[in-house]
């Protein structure tokens, strides 16, 4: 799939895999390729954040038909205090991906894994934490979607609409969540061959940046359905 | 730099699986290129069979009337049974659905960015390759994938939902397979996205140095202006045909009135892409009309940064007008915005054409083929944008939404426009791409026939729909037989002008005359590599010595660029050091 990159020829196979990475051959200099990596995650971000929009393009056209049943119902059917604690438990996994990242620009080997560890862990609680305290007991008292929706004590006419929205939001960002859970192994994988130093982390610090939005979009979605 | 493949891309290799091999796994622009226009076309040809179908039925004004035999054929093949209830309306919904689905996502989307784009928007840059070629080859797989999904929902009976899958219809039918047309676009508009990235930061971080962004080609900035809006728009009709098979199948009812929600809101999440989408299908067309006039007229374009600015000022207005599309549907104020800003995007545009025309002006106009469709998009274009402003006035908009007077201008901007652009585009790059030159005269012909047949075909469906006959109807009253029948007439042009253009092409594949580096003259990047390019575009990475279109003052009175030397190469070998 690949030719064979004239560049490759030269390298010094004594230095660690972070030392030596070598550009693909349609790129000039390193440099650029690296720049060009994170302006191509910030796009891609970009078309995450516009996703996204259409979940809350639709809680507000919905909320504005349904105001009062929209507000009670999210106090009715979450519990705030286990989406307060989700939300640090992502914020703390933002910081440690940081940390990851600062562990590679300073060529501290051991702070890289251990922070992507803990990163790894902590949306792995934020993942657990969801299924286990609030979907299963909502599939199980019959708090679900729209024509699904068979809990016996609604409090308002209109409840199933908000739990629509709540289920395919939050879904949608789980499944982001997890994605990320694949993205951060990988990295763990490289960084323990040693691919990551300070002259290279271009993908580390791309895998930090969709961690980042992960979280971000949680932090709207949180005040959103918990806080309404 | 040493180590370059000096064989032509299309060189196979040693045996024949490797040679197959290098073409499924490609990193290579050129040939990912290659493959998109190979499926575009054959996407053409599959939407041109829809309508095809489409007008045949509307030959006479009710279905009784109609060939019978050719009915009966086709209402088996769509699942037709009139003992089920699936009558000869239901079968003509789904035509024209496949005809809207298959020409919008497999067809036009893709057509000059995907495959014309990633063949010359690097070799314009002087760059080896796009930015991300990995990703390239995934958006390929990607539509490749979209396109099985297509069909195998096209077997499945397709849709009858229209192209635009308004809700509910689109959500409580179960006539044919509406999840999996929907999910075909999903897949294909991932596709788009991530081309969109790719083409962006190409456009960034691969210009050759030397070269400023108002040393480009327009033909990059209109892929530019192109790329901003598939990565900005497409992931809303990703969030929402999410929503829609959301909605057929766990019924979250955001959409239902039944359930508290509002079928409008689908026409909103809907139309915040699909207007912009049809500027992603129109830029380009204008990128390649720029190319195609300042070389075929071998004249500076007239006003660079004007149309430049004109691209970018058009890709940010597009987003701003979306509910144009649903006047009925809104609340007065709220089309009163959206009339105001839909006549703000035809200023960008109109100045386009004014500068294309100027340029024309006390030009040197070469009549051949590429020219004979920039000429026809001026004209063709024009009258479908011209016809836009009675849409976007409310007043006239009330009688003439949902009339066969929209299908007239959406199909003069869209075929009329990019059609014409990429057909003409193809002509042009032809020699570069292959190596071959095709055959003018037949090549001629055929265009005579698309564009007298294409007008044909359109021009009376203004009349139709000023007269009142409704789009998406099988049969209609009497009086307007002959009208129809005058259309579907032009239909069978259109068909025998692209059953000419398509043996043309093929010949010249097989048995055409080798074709010159530069058999136009052309002044842009291109034009310097070997016709067909080598695996690594340039020998040496280009030396940037004049603009792209400095016919004026590079190529000196009475000489001919055709002829135009590459540039000095001992000037390239001191500029990069001797390899």
């Amino acid at each position: 799939m690949t030719t064979a990159n004239p560049r490759a020829a030269a390298i010094d196979m004594d230095l660690p895999p972070h030392a030596r990475h070598v550009p693909q051959s349609h790129w000039r200099n390193h440099h650029d390729e690296a720049e060009a990596a994170k302006l191509g995650m910030w796009l891609f971000l970009a078309t995450e954040v516009l996703l996204f929009a259409g979940f809350f393009c639709a809680y507000a056209g919905l909320r504005l038909l349904h105001e009062g049943n929209w507000i009670a119902a999210s106090h009715y059917y979450l519990d705030w205090r286990i989406g307060a604690f989700n939300t640090c438990v992502l914020l703390l996994s933002s910081f440690t991906v940081v940390l990851a990242i600062r562990g590679a620009q300073t060529n501290r080997q051991g702070m890289i894994l251990l922070n992507l560890f803990i990163t790894e862990i902590c949306a792995a609680t934020f993942l657990v934490l969801k299924l286990w305290l609030e979907y299963w007991p909502k599939w199980q008292k019959g708090e679900l979607v729209g024509a699904f929706f068979s809990y016996g004590n609604p409090q308002g006419t209109h409840d199933h609409l908000f739990l629509s929205v709540y289920w395919i939001a939050t879904a949608t960002h789980g499944f982001h969540v997890l994605v990320g859970m694949f993205v951060i192994a990988w990295a763990m994988w490289k960084a323990w061959k040693g691919h990551y130093g300070p002259k290279h982390y271009t993908s580390l610090e791309n895998v930090g940046l969709y961690w980042h939005l992960v979280d971000v979009i949680w932090i709207f979605l949180f005040p959103l359905l918990y806080l309404a | 730099m040493s180590g370059h493949h000096d064989v032509s891309y299309l060189a196979p290799k040693e045996t024949w699986w490797k040679t197959v091999y290098s073409w499924m796994f490609t990193i290579d622009h050129k040939k990912i290129g290659l493959m998109y226009l190979t499926s575009v076309i054959a996407a053409f040809f599959l939407g041109g069979i829809f309508a095809l179908l489409v007008r045949l039925e509307l030959w006479a004004p009710t279905q009784t009337e109609t060939v019978g035999e050719t009915s009966r054929v086709i209402g088996q093949l769509f699942h037709g049974d009139p003992a089920k209830g699936i009558t000869g309306n239901n079968i003509y919904n789904r035509m024209f659905t496949l005809h809207g689905v298959v020409m919008v996502f497999l067809f036009i989307i893709p057509s000059i960015p995907a495959s014309l784009g990633n063949f010359f928007l690097p070799i314009m840059l002087g760059a080896k390759d796009v930015a991300f070629p990995r990703l390239n080859l995934f958006s390929w797989f990607l539509y490749v994938t979209g396109g099985i999904v297509a069909v195998a929902g096209l077997l499945l009976g397709g849709a009858e939902t229209g192209w635009t899958f308004y809700t509910p219809y689109s959500t409580t039918t179960s006539w044919g397979s509406v999840t999996a047309m929907v999910s075909a676009a999903f897949i294909l508009g991932f596709s788009s996205i991530l081309t969109g990235i790719n083409f962006v930061v190409t456009v960034h971080k691969l210009r050759v140095p030397g070269m400023g962004w108002f040393d480009m080609p327009l033909f990059v900035w209109a892929m530019y202006a192109t790329a901003i809006i598939q990565v900005l728009a497409t992931p809303v009709i990703g969030i929402t045909l999410l929503l829609l098979v959301f909605e057929r199948i766990f019924k979250i009812g955001i959409f239902d009135p039944g359930l508290g929600g509002d079928p409008v809101l689908f026409q909103h999440f809907f139309w915040f892409y699909s207007h912009p989408a049809v500027y992603i299908m129109i830029l380009p067309g204008m990128g390649v009309v720029s190319e195609l006039i300042a070389v075929h007229c071998r004249k500076r374009i007239f006003g660079y940064r004007a149309i430049a600015f004109s691209s970018i000022a058009i890709a940010a207005i597009s987003f701003l007008v979306w509910g144009h599309h649903l006047f009925t549907s809104e609340t007065a104020a709220a089309n009163i915005v959206f009339s105001a800003l839909t006549f703000l995007v035809a200023v960008p545009t109109a100045i386009k054409v004014f500068n294309w025309v100027a340029t024309m002006y006390k030009a040197s106009i070469a009549i051949n083929t590429p020219m004979l469709y920039a000429m026809a998009f001026l004209f063709n274009f024009t009258i479908g944008g011209l016809t836009g402003p009675p849409l976007a006035t409310l007043a006239t908009d009330m009688h003439l939404h949902d009339t066969y007077f929209v299908v007239a201008h959406f199909h003069y901007v869209m075929m009329g426009g990019t059609v014409f652009a990429f057909i003409g585009a193809l002509h042009h790059w032809w020699p570069k791409m292959f190596g071959k030159m095709y055959n003018e005269k037949w090549a001629m012909l055929a265009t005579a026939l698309v564009v007298i047949g294409f007008n044909v075909t359109f021009f009376t469906q203004f009349f139709l729909g000023t007269q009142g006959m409704p789009r998406r109807y099988a049969t209609y009253v009497p009086e307007f037989t002959t009208l129809h029948r005058i259309s579907t007439f032009g239909s069978w042009l259109i068909a025998a002008g692209f059953l000419i253009h398509l043996p043309v092409f093929i010949h010249s594949l097989v048995a055409g005359p080798r074709a010159a580096r530069n058999p136009w003259g052309g002044l842009t990047f291109e034009w310097e590599t070997d016709s067909p390019p080598i695996e690594h575009n340039f020998p040496h990475e280009p030396v940037i010595t004049h603009g792209p279109y400095d016919f004026d003052t590079v190529v000196p009175p009475n000489c001919d660029p055709k002829e135009w030397p590459l540039p000095d190469q001992e000037l390239v070998k001191r500029v990069h050091g001797a390899h």
